[in-house]
């Protein structure tokens, strides 16, 4: 395996080149580079906070539901549980453990978003 | 097309300004394949008119299919809160067949701006920003006054909710915090009301705002329908819209009590608060299933722009926003 130069850098280094040619497109071009800008900033944010964020979010659902599994069948079951009523809003833990998961989500896709104020 | 708009309005130029006689700077501002908007200026002597052109490329829309009213319904719509007090861009011509411009309408050109987040960010709005959400509230119980009666769907709490539930299940996404708030929702749907006309689309972004006025207009009613008065109070609350002002719930610049007070001084019922956040989550989770779709026209093919895949990854946004509501005690 090649460790140099990692995955994040080149999506870096391509990122930097869409945003040096940017102010020269015309404006709906110059628009779609800036969203492109954007998607390629999220996946160097996956590449860097991604497994980590997965680990824990696998530990939280199964600490959740009581056994072990991969991320997709706990999260499948999590799915099946609240839609049958058999987790709900006031389920020890619940809100917790889906607000930690949701939190380093948000730290991939969208680092500056400003959430709903907690009262 | 840019030549056929041209010679259409400039027939009509006599119709829609007295001494209309040429039209000026003809601009496509923006729209996708279905809807477009132009600008353009009427001139004569001594005179010279801004005005919006909105015309549906493909012809007209099937109504009951769909969720968006026809342009003809779009221009009731803005006579009937254009006769409540509400602000609102005039009509000034709904096209006919002869016009040429097919499925059409003109409005006058309000100035102000439009960019939420340069409403709530830009230092020339700073002495109107503290008076927007009370003066939004009077204008919402203007519009809610309309005494209408136009070919729109109505709209409940549960109903939307259900309707939401499908996009969702057909979706095939599995994520735990929309199930959650489906669910939670369902169980806690504020009691129904009487419905009243609602602009269906009420938030930063629909509106024109002057730098000395406030709203100046309130734009874009193809989302209109009959419905819980809260429902439009809310939609402008959705954090989605707020441009990183999450602080001032009501489109990034104002408070609840604001909007509510706004509202009851205007004529409006008294509105409590927990109803108006129910129906602000309900706006979240429709948000995030909308980014969800966003995704899912990529993802099968029918749309390859950059964009669709980026507004997937909205769909957290909607999520945490969510979770916060929910430990709020929603």
């Amino acid at each position: 395996m090649i460790e140099n130069p990692r995955a994040d850098e080149l999506v870096e280094a391509v990122a930097r080149w869409i945003d040096s040619v940017r102010p020269g497109l015309p404006p709906r071009d110059a628009f779609l580079a800036r969203v492109a800008a954007n998607v390629l900033s999220v996946v160097k944010r996956e590449l860097t906070l991604g497994p980590q964020a997965e680990a824990a979010a696998t530990a939280r659902l199964a600490g959740l539901l009581g056994h072990e599994g991969t991320l997709a069948e706990l999260n499948a079951e999590l799915c099946a549980r609240l839609r049958d009523g058999a987790m709900d809003r006031d389920t020890p833990g619940l809100l917790a453990a889906l607000k930690a998961n949701i939190v380093e989500q948000i730290a991939i896709d969208q680092p500056n978003y400003a959430p709903e104020p907690a009262r | 097309m840019e030549d056929t708009i041209f010679s259409s309005l400039s027939r009509l130029a006599p119709q829609l300004v007295e001494g209309g006689e040429t039209i000026e700077d003809l601009q496509r501002l923006s729209g996708g394949a279905s809807m477009e908007t132009w600008a353009f200026a009427v001139a004569g002597p001594g005179r010279r008119e801004e005005m919006i052109l909105r015309r549906r490329p493909g012809g007209p829309i099937d109504e009951d299919a769909s969720r968006s009213v026809s342009l003809a319904t779009e221009a009731a719509l803005i006579v009937a809160a254009h006769g409540t007090g509400a602000p609102v861009a005039p009509l000034v011509h709904l096209a006919g067949p002869d016009d040429g411009l097919g499925e059409a309408h003109i409005t006058r050109r309000i100035a102000g701006e439009t960019l939420g987040r340069k409403i709530v960010t830009d230092p020339k709005f700073e002495a109107v920003r503290p008076s927007l959400a009370r003066q939004c509230g009077a204008i919402l119980a203007q519009i809610h006054s309309a005494k209408a009666d136009l070919p729109l769907k109505t709209v409940d709490f549960l109903g939307e909710l259900e309707r939401y539930e499908a996009v969702y299940r057909q979706s095939g996404a599995e994520r735990p915090i929309l199930e959650l708030a489906f669910q939670h929702l369902k169980k806690h749907a504020p009691p129904p009301v009487e419905p009243v006309l609602l602009h269906g689309d009420f938030r930063n972004g629909n509106l024109i705002v002057d730098p000395e006025k406030g709203v100046a207009a309130v734009l874009d009613w193809e989302l209109s329908h009959y419905g819980d008065p809260a429902e439009d109070l809310s939609w402008i609350c959705v954090n989605s819209w707020r441009f990183g002002k999450a602080e001032l719930p009501v489109g990034g610049f104002g408070h609840y009590a604001e909007l509510l007070d706004g509202y009851a001084a205007g004529g409006g019922a008294e509105i409590p608060l927990s109803r108006v956040l129910r129906w602000q989550a309900l706006g979240s989770l429709k948000w995030g299933v909308m980014c969800l779709m966003m995704y899912a026209s990529y993802a099968t093919g029918a749309e390859s722009s950059v964009e669709r895949p980026m507004i997937g990854r909205r769909v957290s946004e909607t999520e945490i926003d969510l979770v916060i509501l929910m430990e709020n005690g929603l």
